[in-house]
């Protein structure tokens, strides 16, 4: 067999991950302050861990239904009525998945036939081009900007539009940027949608962590809910990211055909996983506010302090990343990356790895210590001192 | 405002600079309120806690349940002051249940904490009895949990 019939066209054209690199020099390295991270710096609440260990003790080892747990569904169902006014079914319209990494595959697999297009914004998370791609679909990216802080705008989505495309996605409070979007703008976009008959993917996993502003869960706009495939999860909020415990909610037919895919490949999720999630949304709405109000004080640090050493940087407002722009050093965001890892050891994620919107700047996570992000933006003030261009 | 306060309490040393850009508040209004609190001693003091183990001192705690007869006018209050103003007395609470004042006690040695219960404490005219327990080992305090602290172990670098 020749070597290139090994491997699928489609898994070929997919290209690989520009943060791979970053792994190998890390690896070599000591005394390296990562702001690489995507996850939160805190250990999932005690009282959550507990439930997972109790249901281990309890012998519940077994599979689940291909849906998830029951109790957690409904339990789910009465977050989102609370939260957003949703009403979901919990037996036909909610499915428990395996992270929202799962949750995005099955989705994009459940609506796409060759050759359908799907409009995300740029920058935006790295797996939804590959699984655009790997459901047979094409990724068409629409720009934002830091003059806009990375918000998708109507117009620019409309102007996209072909008779091809089936669907939006949409991923706020945004990674990598940390932007939310603006109810109004939201609105504008939900127009676009009805008036061009899509359906939208709405990553929300980063809903619990935005600051100072509400987030407005898509799938709540009028006549939203049934165009909606509302993705999120437990892994930012409750610091749950290796239980990895998504969901997806749904109108039934969807979530019936995201069903099929999931149960012949992931059957279900983790059962202790299931039982640990249920606890989280019981009782872990204190724990949730408290790591939000931490993560606030460091967000503020981490603004101030690149906009003081000259990477500015636009107020984000959710998730836990900032996006400084790089270009006062006159250098590519992967060599930006690259060098501030090799001379000063910090460690951040070229924008560029995002999308091409995201070239020329670099995505610091502000889930670490205050002490850790104060020693990092002091290395990085050095750095951008030699590096400034003139 | 409390956030202030919140922040000096999880780490003194966040200056009222650092403080200001944290919750957004105004450096001065930050400097003002740090300042009237230390007046009215809403700040008390500014401490650092120590694993003093770690540095092989010897303390020994004790945790000493004391039973008293309350006095006509001022309670429990007369007793518990008597009692707070001895240097090895660390705190004193007034507990409902089936003893009246928790007093911890801290010493060099076994020694020096039985002769503070047995010749200070327990001749106080109102105490009716004490029950010592001694501390053999401390696993959290003040919301820290000595030893190795508790973090996430995560991949560096995760898009």
């Amino acid at each position: 067999m020749k070597k290139r019939d090994l491997i699928s066209k489609r898994v070929r054209d997919i290209s690989p991950s520009g943060i791979r690199k970053f792994f190998d020099l890390l690896a070599s390295m000591e005394s390296v302050i990562s702001l690489g991270v995507g996850e939160p710096d805190f250990v999932t609440p005690w009282n959550i861990r507990e439930a997972g260990i109790y249901s281990l003790e309890k012998g519940y080892t077994s599979y689940t239904s291909n849906y998830g747990l029951l109790e957690l569904r409904e339990e789910l169902a009465r977050d989102l009525k609370t939260r957003y006014g949703l009403d979901y079914d919990p037996r036909s319209e909610l499915l428990i998945t395996v992270g929202v990494s799962e949750g995005v595959d099955l989705a994009m697999r459940a609506i796409l036939d060759p050759g359908d297009e799907i409009l995300a914004h740029d920058p935006g998370y790295v797996s939804y081009m590959p699984c655009t791609i790997l459901a047979g679909g094409i990724f068409v990216p629409v720009p934002t900007t830091i003059e806009d802080d990375f918000k998708v705008k109507a117009k620019d989505i409309e102007r996209r539009i072909t008779p091809r495309t089936k669907a939006l996605l949409l991923g706020y409070p945004n990674n990598p940027t940390g932007a939310v979007m603006d109810g109004e703008e939201l609105v504008r976009i939900a127009e676009v949608v009805k008036r061009h008959n899509l359906l939208v993917i709405s990553d929300e996993v980063y809903d619990r962590l935005v600051y100072g502003v509400e987030h407005t869960c898509f799938a709540s706009l009028p006549g939203m809910k049934e165009r909606t495939i509302l993705l999120s999860g437990f892994s930012k909020a409750y610091a749950m990211t290796g239980w990895r415990i998504g969901y997806a909610a749904a109108r039934e037919e969807i979530i019936e055909a995201m069903v099929k895919i999931h149960q012949y490949t992931m059957l279900c999720a983790p059962i202790m996983g299931q039982m640990a999630a249920i606890e989280a949304l019981k009782t872990g709405g204190t724990q949730v506010e408290e790591m939000v109000a931490e993560y606030d004080k460091r967000r503020r640090i981490m603004v101030q302090g690149l906009n003081d050493i000259g990477l500015t940087c636009f107020e984000p407002r959710g998730a836990f990343y900032t996006f400084p722009s790089i270009k006062s050093t006159g250098l590519s965001s992967e060599d930006f990356a690259e060098r501030l890892l090799l001379e000063d050891k910090v460690a951040v994620i070229p924008g560029s790895t995002f999308g091409q919107c995201g070239e020329g700047h670099v995505r610091c996570c502000y889930a670490t210590s205050l002490a850790d992000i104060e020693e990092a933006l002091e290395r990085m003030g050095r750095f951008v001192k030699r590096h400034r261009s003139i | 405002m409390k956030e202030v306060f919140r922040i000096l309490e999880k780490d003194a040393r966040r200056t009222p600079q650092q403080i200001a850009t944290m919750t957004g508040i105004p450096l001065a209004e930050v400097k003002k309120a740090i300042k009237k609190a230390e007046g009215d001693r809403t700040i008390l003091k500014y401490k650092t806690m120590v694993d003093w183990d770690k540095l092989g001192e010897e303390q020994v705690w004790a945790l000493i349940e004391v039973k008293v007869l309350p006095q006509r006018d001022v309670g429990f209050d007369a007793i518990a002051e008597r009692i707070y103003r001895f240097p090895e007395a660390r705190s004193v609470y007034l507990l409902s249940g089936t003893y009246d004042l928790a007093v911890t006690v801290v010493g060099s040695n076994m020694r020096e904490v039985a002769a503070f219960v047995s010749e200070k404490l327990a001749p106080l005219e109102s105490v009716q009895g004490t029950v010592t327990h001694f501390l053999l080992k401390r696993y959290k305090e003040d919301g820290e949990i000595l030893g190795v602290e508790e973090r996430p172990k995560r991949v560096p670098i995760m898009p």
